[in-house]
């Protein structure tokens, strides 16, 4: 039966169900067109020979290829759509810069995207509260106070905060920080938050 | 409560289908038993059982669903779409007795989304169909959402096993609930946690090294 490979990609995606960004799968899409390609042309011959010799017999497998065509193209669009929404959470859950390994999962026009993505919503996030804007990206949950204990599960290097003093982040090390500054180590892992 | 950044397309309510849907796309490559009532010409090697050029007409084969919805036409000159089993009077009688022991998972893991589908062909049954559907989700529920509010911290596979594809989604959301409600009562709804996406991340790779 056709699109099979096309039902491949899909379950590729199915597999990691909590959002995670599987490798692209470059040779599944040539594949999956390459199909189409096929039944494309079949069906272009196919349709010149029943117009011609007016054989309409043929039009129920003009009608079933049609069928697979589409198909393709479904998931096809799907599965690009739904890499789309992985992508977009993932500058919501990393930051604006992403560990290399998961780059290398993306092809290069899901980069271009990422960067667009990025810059829309750094755009629109200037464009909120006043002056400075607003990192709409913080406090996913309400805070409860200004300033918070943490401490380092790995080393992480030297660490700046706002009024000039630059902190050690070294592992296990504890400290007791403003929550703004954290936020962004606590969700990629950096820092651990400490609640006595 | 866990934000959530990811927000896959969900699934189509009823006899639609979302275009996009991954679950969708899933649950319409189910096959169905199918009789073909016209011939397909040059189409005989997707038929492995016979070396035809041609599909004949009035041949018995199991088409997925998306195909079948493509191909049928109200006159059913092309395509007539037969019931699978567990849509029939048979099974229909056990889902009135008694919907809560079967195991849904077993009976083909999409019995609601394949059920509402099956509306498209025209079937004097529809209406049986449609109502036996139904009622046999609201039998179900109740013990679904009980053990999705109840089971803490335990292993569930045991409850989920017989549960369809929609049921385990609604379990799952029960659970998030209650785990969500469990943390605000002790008092760490406002603990920061790294991003589960993260920390997935991370455990797979460890395990893709040690492989």
């Amino acid at each position: 039966m056709f699109c099979e490979k096309a039902i491949e990609l899909i379950r590729e995606l199915q597999r990691m169900g909590d959002g995670q960004l599987p490798a692209f799968n470059e040779d599944g899409i040539r594949q999956v067109l390459e199909e189409m390609k096929a039944l494309y042309q079949q069906n272009q011959s196919d349709v010149n020979e029943a117009k011609t010799e007016g054989r309409n017999e043929l039009i129920p497998t003009i009608k079933f290829r049609h069928c697979c065509l589409f198909r393709n193209q479904r998931c096809i669009a799907a599965y690009l759509y739904d890499r789309l929404l992985r992508i977009r959470a993932l500058r919501w859950e990393y930051g604006s810069v992403l560990p290399t390994a998961i780059r290398f999962h993306m092809c290069a026009e899901e980069l271009e995207w990422f960067n667009q993505y990025k810059k829309s919503l750094a755009t629109y996030m200037r464009s909120l509260g006043g002056e400075e804007g607003l990192d709409i990206t913080q406090d996913v949950k309400p805070p409860k106070s200004l300033y918070i204990e943490v401490r380092c599960l790995k080393d992480h290097g030297e660490f700046e905060i706002d009024d000039g003093t630059i902190i050690l982040l070294k592992k296990n090390s504890q400290h007791f920080l403003p929550r703004w500054k954290c936020e962004q180590l606590i969700r990629q892992g950096v820092l651990e938050h400490v609640v006595s | 409560m866990e934000t959530q950044s990811y927000m896959p397309v969900p699934p189509g309510v009823g006899m639609e289908e979302n275009f996009l849907s991954l679950d969708d796309i899933l649950l319409s490559h189910e096959r169905l038993p199918c009789r073909t009532e016209s011939a397909f010409p040059r189409l005989g090697f997707l038929e492995k059982s016979s070396d035809n050029r041609d599909i004949p007409e009035g041949t018995k084969m199991e088409m997925p669903l998306w195909l079948a919805k493509g191909l049928y036409e109200r006159t059913r000159r092309v395509l007539s779409v037969e019931l699978p089993k567990v849509y029939r009077e048979g099974w229909r009688t056990v889902f009135s007795a008694d919907p809560t022991v079967v195991d849904l998972h077993k009976m083909g893991p999409y019995y609601y989304g394949l059920g509402s589908q099956l509306l498209h062909f025209h079937n004097p049954e529809n209406a049986e169909i449609a109502q036996t559907v139904l009622q046999t989700f609201i039998g179900r529920f109740r013990r679904t959402m009980d053990s999705a509010q109840n089971a803490y911290n335990e292993d569930t596979s045991a409850l989920v096993e017989p549960l369809d594809s929609l049921e385990r989604v609604l379990f799952k959301v029960g659970q998030n609930g209650l785990n969500a409600f469990q943390r605000w009562e002790m008092g760490r709804a406002s603990h920061l946690t790294a991003s589960s996406l993260v920390v997935n991340y991370r455990k797979r790779k460890i395990t893709d090294l040690q492989a």
